[in-house]
């Protein structure tokens, strides 16, 4: 954004104003996920800079909040660091234990939403389908209501249907990741399917291709980066939250956030300073593969950026 | 020519056109139906569950069986007669036994309070008591002759009542049956509806003056910087909520970041350190930080197809900057304010993590009382009421959504 050059004094000093505005806003919008990833590598138990840190002082940062996540829970933390440690460590350690059943619950309620939620965006994308409009507004509806309200009919309807009874681990919880999941998957794969070219697959119908050799063959190669794209969101959804966690899930059924939830609440220590840099690299190279499976879509669709 | 234009088979062209319409329309269907049945089992019939509680609680009636057939056959107003007293007497010896009179007690209680002990302390006399019933529950207490107690009986006798709703909007009802105002100190849940509402208006606000110039830089740019400057959008949003609202517990706490970096810069003294969490400040700050991207992309995708020679034209024309700005350039983005405004706002009423986190006792909006009352006082029919009259709020700011901008218009990423 070039300053023209008849621009009045005036319009200089706006220029550069309106310059130093943006940055402080870029400012205020990055700074609060930087901060906590050289925080979470402070020795002491403080949450703010120490004069070591500021001196890059060697002393003044260490790794055992991470060390602590290993810890947490364990029955003997403090033993020689040896195989049985280690074994204790897998069968003990909350931090690790809450890590795999996000993993389990995302995975599954991903799978999920995004298996029905193709498949509905490929009905909705078709020019026949009737009562669009309002079917639309019903799917996407659990991403507009809010999951305090969702969360609470969900426990409503699964304790009178006592699905807890049902013996299927995690079932509860997937469902309830899977529907506020749906919304994504919708909204990513319609606007693929949106610029998605129809003649093709009437030519692959032309050429003798039977409608199963047509989706697999033509289109879903076609619409695959939207679809999994949809999917990250998705998994995002449900590695992120923690109200129906709250809510719904059973005590071994317990995940990332809702630990976090818990650490902030009890005591925050600089431990979970430590998860929040981990989920911070994973979101960076989460948006990082939206980000290429982006432009990929739009080079597949004939869309140049710019 | 008869019948007019017909397919090789001989089929009446226009019929056999409907036709094939009508099989395509059913394929379309068909794929959505599975997503719709997904959607019935966990979203729609989980909430018609919740709009049923709210009208809904069988505590007294179901385990009360005689005093409610003797309500039903009474009017309201009439005295509790010797027949009334026995059959009162018979249902709380009957739920003591049935370990269900605590139910009652609490149901009876939600409507006028300091009376679950009342039923709780006669269930365990309720064996002993001797005719005429009315005499003994007397003397056990003086309150079972308490006109407003037999008014609060009769109305929770029935399974279904409204009485969550009035309770969810300060309201009451007297002995007689009247809706009148709960007293002033119990008047919170519409002081907290329009807290959320303020507070949220407020937040979309502040997200708008901060997105809007952010939105123009990096609309005008070229897009190779535009797309770099937009992974500093990008990465807030993808980033865990959690993360964010714990990174702004570390930065706003007193000993934190910023107080510390004021306390050097010797902006403030090392006493008077700055309040800023636990505060309605702190949900307004993190808050407007969450919820800013969903700001930002709406008028981005608006504002980056304006052709920037109107703007150019407007001035050649003899407009000042701010004229062309104020003429030409804003009416221009109004879609996107209108979109991004829309979506924040109704993030934001239901917003529960946040508040909850950084929120302290003044920063609580709607959803917290509702989580309150699902978790700690176990109210669950006033939380349902409360979250009824949330949804219809959201239900209504998403019908709008859809009339102005289209839910098909919404974008991600």
């Amino acid at each position: 954004m070039a300053l023209p050059i008849y621009a009045s004094p005036l319009e200089k000093v706006w220029h550069w104003t309106y310059k130093a505005i943006c940055t402080a806003i870029f400012i205020f919008l990055i700074a609060p996920i930087l901060i906590v990833i050289p925080l979470s590598f402070n020795a002491e138990p403080y949450f703010t800079f120490t004069e070591k840190m500021l001196s890059f002082d060697p002393e003044g940062y260490s790794l055992r909040w991470y060390d602590r996540l290993l810890t947490f829970g364990m029955q003997a933390p403090d033993a020689p660091r040896d195989w049985s440690w280690w074994r204790d460590v897998l069968a003990n350690a909350t931090w690790l234990d809450v890590a795999w059943n996000s993993i389990i619950i995302g995975f599954f309620s991903t799978i999920l939403a995004t298996g029905l939620g193709t498949l509905a965006a490929l009905g909705l994308s078709r020019s026949e389908m009737p009562w669009r409009r309002s079917i639309m507004a019903v799917l996407i509806s659990p991403m507009i209501v809010p999951i305090i309200i969702t969360a609470t009919g969900l426990f409503f309807f699964y304790s009178k249907i006592e699905i807890q009874k049902w013996g299927v681990p995690y079932l509860g919880i997937i469902m309830a990741h899977a529907t506020l999941g749906i919304p994504f998957v919708i909204i990513t794969v319609t606007a693929t399917l949106s610029g998605f070219d129809h003649s093709l697959s009437r030519a692959a119908a032309s050429l003798g291709a039977n409608p199963r050799t047509t989706f697999f063959k033509v289109i879903m190669p076609l619409i695959l980066p939207g679809v999994v794209s949809g999917a990250l969101f998705a998994f995002v959804t449900s590695f992120d939250e923690v109200v129906m966690v709250l809510f719904i899930a059973g005590h071994d059924e317990q995940t990332i956030p809702r630990q976090m939830w818990n650490g902030i609440r009890e005591q925050i220590s600089p431990a979970i300073l430590a998860v929040a840099t981990i989920l911070v690299v994973v979101s960076i190279a989460l948006l990082a593969t939206v980000e290429i499976l982006r432009r990929r879509s739009e080079k597949l669709r004939g869309v140049t950026a710019g | 020519m008869r019948g007019g234009l017909t397919t090789a088979d001989g089929k009446p062209l226009k019929q056999a056109l409907a036709h094939a319409q009508a099989r395509a329309k059913r394929k379309a269907l068909l794929l959505v139906v599975p997503l719709l049945a997904f959607i019935l089992i966990t979203f729609v019939m989980p909430i018609g569950q919740l709009l049923f509680r709210s009208i809904h609680n069988d505590g007294f009636s179901a385990n009360m069986p005689q005093i409610s057939a003797w309500f039903d056959e009474t009017k309201a107003g009439d005295a509790p007669d010797e027949a009334a007293y026995a059959a009162l007497v018979a249902d709380i010896a009957a739920a003591a036994e049935a370990r269900t009179i605590g139910v009652v007690g609490t149901r009876v209680n939600y409507e006028l309070s300091g009376t679950r002990s009342l039923f709780t302390s006669a269930g365990r006399n309720a064996e002993d008591l001797q005719p005429p019933y009315r005499e003994a529950m007397l003397d056990l207490n003086e309150k079972w002759g308490d006109p407003q107690l037999w008014g609060v009986m009769r109305s929770v006798s029935s399974a279904y009542s409204a009485n969550f709703y009035l309770a969810a909007l300060d309201l009451a009802r007297d002995e007689n049956g009247e809706i009148v105002r709960a007293p002033e100190d119990r008047r919170i849940y519409g002081m907290l509806f329009m807290r959320t509402l303020w507070l949220s208006a407020l937040i979309t606000g502040l997200c708008l003056i901060l997105a809007y110039p952010v939105a123009h830089l990096l609309a005008v740019l070229p897009l190779a910087k535009s797309n770099l400057l937009m992974i500093l959008v990008l990465l807030p949003f993808w980033t865990s909520l959690l993360v964010r609202t714990t990174s702004w517990m570390v930065m706003l706490q007193e000993q934190g970041v910023i107080n510390n970096t004021l306390v050097a810069l010797g902006l403030i003294g090392n006493e008077s350190r700055i309040q800023m969490m636990y505060n309605q400040a702190g949900t307004i700050i993190a808050m407007t930080h969450i919820l800013l991207p969903f700001m930002i992309l709406p008028l981005y995708s608006v504002m980056r197809p304006i052709n920037p020679s109107y703007v150019r034209a407007a001035r050649s024309l003899g407009a000042t900057s701010w004229t062309a700005f104020r003429r030409v350039y804003l009416p221009q983005t109004l879609p996107g304010i209108g979109a991004g405004a829309l979506l924040v706002f109704i993030l934001s009423v239901g917003y529960y993590i946040t508040p909850a986190l950084v929120g302290g006792a003044s920063g609580q909006l709607i959803s917290n009382l509702i989580a309150y009352h699902m978790q700690d006082s176990l109210n669950w029919s006033l939380a349902a009421a409360l979250a009824a009259l949330l949804l219809a709020g959201v239900l209504i700011l998403y019908w709008l959504y859809d009339r102005l901008i289209g839910i098909d218009n919404l974008k991600l990423g």
